[in-house]
C-alpha cells in the first residue's frame, strides 16, 4: 500500500512535536490507529486554524493509512477546514427553531455587518461565516457559536455589537 | 454570555421517585460532580448491580421494564441488548453512547451531559456490565464543548475513585470509557454511520444486516444507545420494574419518564422530565405557557425535524409512541415545536429540506438527488414561481424517499414533515404556483430580465 508521502510527494509539511505526540496519544484510545484520523485532523487544525495540504500525508504516515483516506475524511466532515479560515469562525444555527425565531434576519444583519456570505472569509481575515446544525439551545433561538462561545437570543440588532467583541 | 439553563428544567419540583433523570439537578444549573452525585445516592445502583446482579439479570431487568430507546426511534432497549451474542468466546464487545445530538429541536442530552455527567457514566457502567462490554465510547458532537469538558472531568473523577478502569469496585469487571468528539455532520447520529465515524471513516451508514450486535465497530459485537436511554438504567436497577412502570400515566403503553419540551414562539420554552402519557396540550399550555402574546398556534411537531406536523386540534394526543401514532406521526424525541401564524409552511419546509439535503451523506441516490430536488421545488413555490404539477412531484418524492427506499432513516425523516405539511396546508403550496409559469418549457426563461 502506498504511503501518504508517496501519494503527495510534492507537499512538505512537518507535524509539530506536540501535534505528533497528541496524535500518538489519541491512537491509544482505539484498537486501530485509523480511528484517530478525526482526532489528528482536529489536532492539526487547533494549531494551524485549518488543515494545510501537506498535513494530510503527514497524518497518514503517523496513522499508517493512505493519504487519500485521510483526505476523504477531511473533506467529509463539516468542521474540518481544508482552506484557511478567519481568526473567528461564526457558526450560525439555521435549523427550524431558529428559522421560526428569525435566524434569516440575523444572518442578513451579519452579512451586512461584515460583508461576507455563508462559506466565506472576510478579506481582513477576521471572520469566517458558516451554517451549523441545531446547537441545542432551542429555548434561546436564534443562536450561534463564535469559536467555542455559544450565544442565544440573537436579534438583527443584538448580533452586530456582539461581533464587535471579536477582534 | 453563558447558557446554563434549559428553560425551567432545573426549577420544577422534582423528587427521586418521580423524576429519576433530573432530580439530582442543581437549581443553579451548575454541573453535579462526584461528591455531590454520591451524596445524592449516585453510584448506589452501580454498586448493587456489580455485586448482586449477574449480567443477564440486568438485561432481563431492563427488558422487563419496557424501557425503549430515547433517541427518536423508540426500539425496546432490552430487546436490543438481548441481540448481543450469547457466545462468551466473543469476548471483545463495545458499548457506544450516541451523544451526537444534532436533530433540529433536540436539546435534552446536552442537559444531562452538562449537568449530570456521572449519571451517564453510571448508566454506561451498569449497561456495559450487562452486555459484557469492557470498552465504551461516548460519541459526542464536537460543538458540545461544555458537555465534553464536564464529561471528561467526571471521567477523571470516576477513574480516580475506581469506578472506571480495571476491576471496578472490586467486582472483577474491567471497564474503560472514552469521550470521542466528532467533527460535524448530522448523519453521524445514525448508528451505523456513527460506527464508521468512530472507526475514522466517512460517516456513511452501513447496509444492514449484519446488525451492530453481530458485526459492529471494528467488526465486534456492539450496542449503540442514546444518552437519555442509558441514564434511565441506574434507577431501573435501583428501584425495580414495578416502580418504573408506575411512572407513566394511565393509557400510555410506554414506561417511565421522558425529557419533553416545547420551543418556538411559546411563552416559556423549555425541557422538562415528564411522565409518558401526559397530553401535548398539558405540555404546551401548562409547561410552555401557550403562545406568546400576538401569536396563534398554527401547527406543531411532536419530536424533532423528522416527525410530521400536526394541527392544534391534535394537542389532546397523549405523549407516548402509540398516542402520537394515533394522530398520524411519530413521537420522535418528544421535544415539540410550535409553528405560529406568522410562518409560511412552504418557507419553513424549504428551510428544513435545505438542512436535510445538506446533511445527506450522499451514499444512496433517492436521498442524494431527491432532497436537493425538493429544495428547488420548494424555493420556487416560496417565490411564487412554482409550476403546475410541482406539488405532485413533491408528493412523489415523499413516496420515493419514504421508509424502506434508502439505507438509513435520513430520507424518510426528511419527507415525513413534507408529506404532512402538504396534507394539512395544501392551499399554501398552491398559492406558490405562478399563473404565468404554466408552460414548463417557457417558464425557465420567462420573466427574467438580464
Amino acid at each position: 500500500m502506498p504511503t501518504g508521502s508517496q501519494l503527495i510527494a510534492t507537499s512538505r509539511y512537518t507535524l509539530s512535536p506536540k501535534a505528533r505526540a497528541d496524535i500518538e496519544h489519541a491512537i491509544h484510545h482505539y484498537p486501530d490507529p485509523r480511528a484517530a484520523s478525526i482526532d489528528a485532523l482536529k489536532i492539526v487544525q487547533a494549531e494551524e486554524g485549518w488543515v494545510p495540504d501537506g498535513a494530510i500525508p503527514a497524518i497518514a504516515d503517523v496513522l499508517g493509512i493512505p493519504a487519500s483516506d485521510v483526505e476523504g475524511v477531511a473533506t467529509f466532515y463539516s468542521l474540518i477546514f481544508r482552506q484557511p479560515v478567519g481568526r473567528h469562525v461564526i457558526k450560525l444555527c439555521d435549523s427550524m427553531v431558529c428559522y421560526v425565531n428569525g435566524h434569516e434576519q440575523v444572518l442578513d444583519a451579519i452579512k451586512t455587518s461584515i460583508g461576507i456570505g455563508l462559506g466565506e472569509t472576510s478579506a481582513d481575515g477576521r471572520f469566517t461565516l458558516l451554517p451549523i446544525c441545531c446547537l441545542g439551545n432551542c429555548d434561546k433561538g436564534s443562536t450561534m457559536m463564535i469559536d467555542d462561545d455559544t450565544h442565544g437570543g440573537l436579534t438583527p440588532e443584538s448580533v452586530v455589537p456582539l461581533l464587535e467583541q471579536y477582534k | 454570555m453563558k447558557l446554563s439553563s434549559f428553560g425551567p428544567a432545573n426549577t420544577i419540583t422534582r423528587t427521586a421517585e418521580s423524576h429519576p433523570l433530573t432530580w439530582r439537578l442543581r437549581d443553579d444549573g451548575a454541573v453535579v460532580l462526584l461528591k455531590e452525585y454520591e451524596s445524592k445516592n449516585g453510584y448506589a445502583a452501580a454498586r448493587r448491580a456489580l455485586k448482586e446482579f449477574a449480567p443477564d439479570d440486568i438485561v432481563n431487568a431492563v427488558k422487563d421494564s419496557g424501557l425503549k430507546g430515547r433517541g427518536g426511534a423508540g426500539f425496546p432497549t432490552g430487546v436490543k441488548w438481548s441481540l448481543m451474542p450469547k457466545d462468551d468466546s466473543q469476548n471483545v464487545r463495545y458499548l457506544l453512547c450516541n451523544a451526537d445530538e444534532m436533530e433540529p429541536n433536540t436539546w435534552k442530552d446536552r442537559l444531562l451531559m452538562e449537568q449530570l455527567p456521572h449519571l451517564l457514566i453510571e448508566g454506561m457502567l451498569i449497561s456495559a456490565r450487562a452486555l459484557k462490554a469492557n470498552t465504551g465510547y461516548i460519541f459526542l458532537r464536537g460543538e458540545y464543548v461544555e458537555a465534553a469538558r464536564n464529561l471528561n472531568q467526571a471521567l477523571d473523577e470516576a477513574r480516580t475513585a475506581g469506578l472506571i478502569g480495571k476491576n471496578v469496585l472490586g467486582s472483577g469487571f474491567d471497564f474503560e470509557l472514552y469521550v470521542h468528539t466528532g467533527a460535524g455532520r448530522y448523519i453521524c447520529g445514525e448508528e451505523t454511520a456513527l460506527i464508521n465515524s468512530l472507526e475514522g471513516r466517512r460517516a456513511n451508514p452501513r447496509s444492514k444486516p449484519p446488525f451492530p450486535a453481530a458485526v459492529g465497530v471494528w467488526g465486534k459485537p456492539t450496542c449503540v444507545n442514546n444518552v437519555e436511554t442509558l441514564c434511565n438504567v441506574p434507577a431501573i436497577v435501583a428501584n425495580g420494574n414495578d416502580w418504573f412502570k408506575s411512572l407513566a400515566l394511565a393509557g400510555s403503553e410506554d414506561m417511565g419518564t421522558k425529557l419533553m419540551g416545547f420551543s418556538g414562539k411559546v411563552k416559556n420554552p423549555g425541557v422538562w422530565e415528564l411522565p409518558f402519557g401526559i397530553t401535548a396540550r398539558e405540555l404546551f399550555e401548562d409547561y410552555a405557557g401557550g403562545m406568546r402574546d400576538g401569536f396563534t398556534l398554527k401547527a406543531w411537531q411532536p419530536g424533532g425535524a423528522g416527525t410530521g406536523f400536526l394541527l392544534p386540534e391534535h394537542l389532546d394526543a397523549q405523549m407516548y409512541a402509540g398516542g402520537i401514532a394515533k394522530v398520524g406521526t411519530r413521537m420522535g424525541t418528544g421535544l415539540a415545536m410550535a409553528v405560529d401564524d406568522s410562518i409560511s409552511m412552504v418557507s419553513l419546509l424549504r428551510n428544513m429540506e435545505e438542512f436535510f439535503a445538506r446533511e445527506s451523506c450522499g451514499w444512496c441516490t433517492p436521498c442524494r438527488d431527491g432532497l436537493p430536488w425538493s429544495v428547488k421545488l420548494l424555493r420556487a413555490l416560496e417565490n411564487g414561481e412554482g409550476r403546475e404539477g410541482d406539488i405532485g412531484v413533491l408528493e412523489q418524492l415523499v413516496g420515493f424517499l419514504g421508509p424502506g427506499k434508502t439505507y438509513c432513516a435520513h430520507a424518510p425523516g426528511a419527507v415525513e414533515p413534507l408529506g404532512s405539511a402538504i396534507k394539512y396546508f395544501r392551499s399554501e403550496f398552491e398559492q406558490g404556483i405562478s399563473a404565468t409559469a404554466a408552460a414548463p418549457a417557457a417558464a425557465a426563461h420567462s420573466g427574467v430580465s438580464a
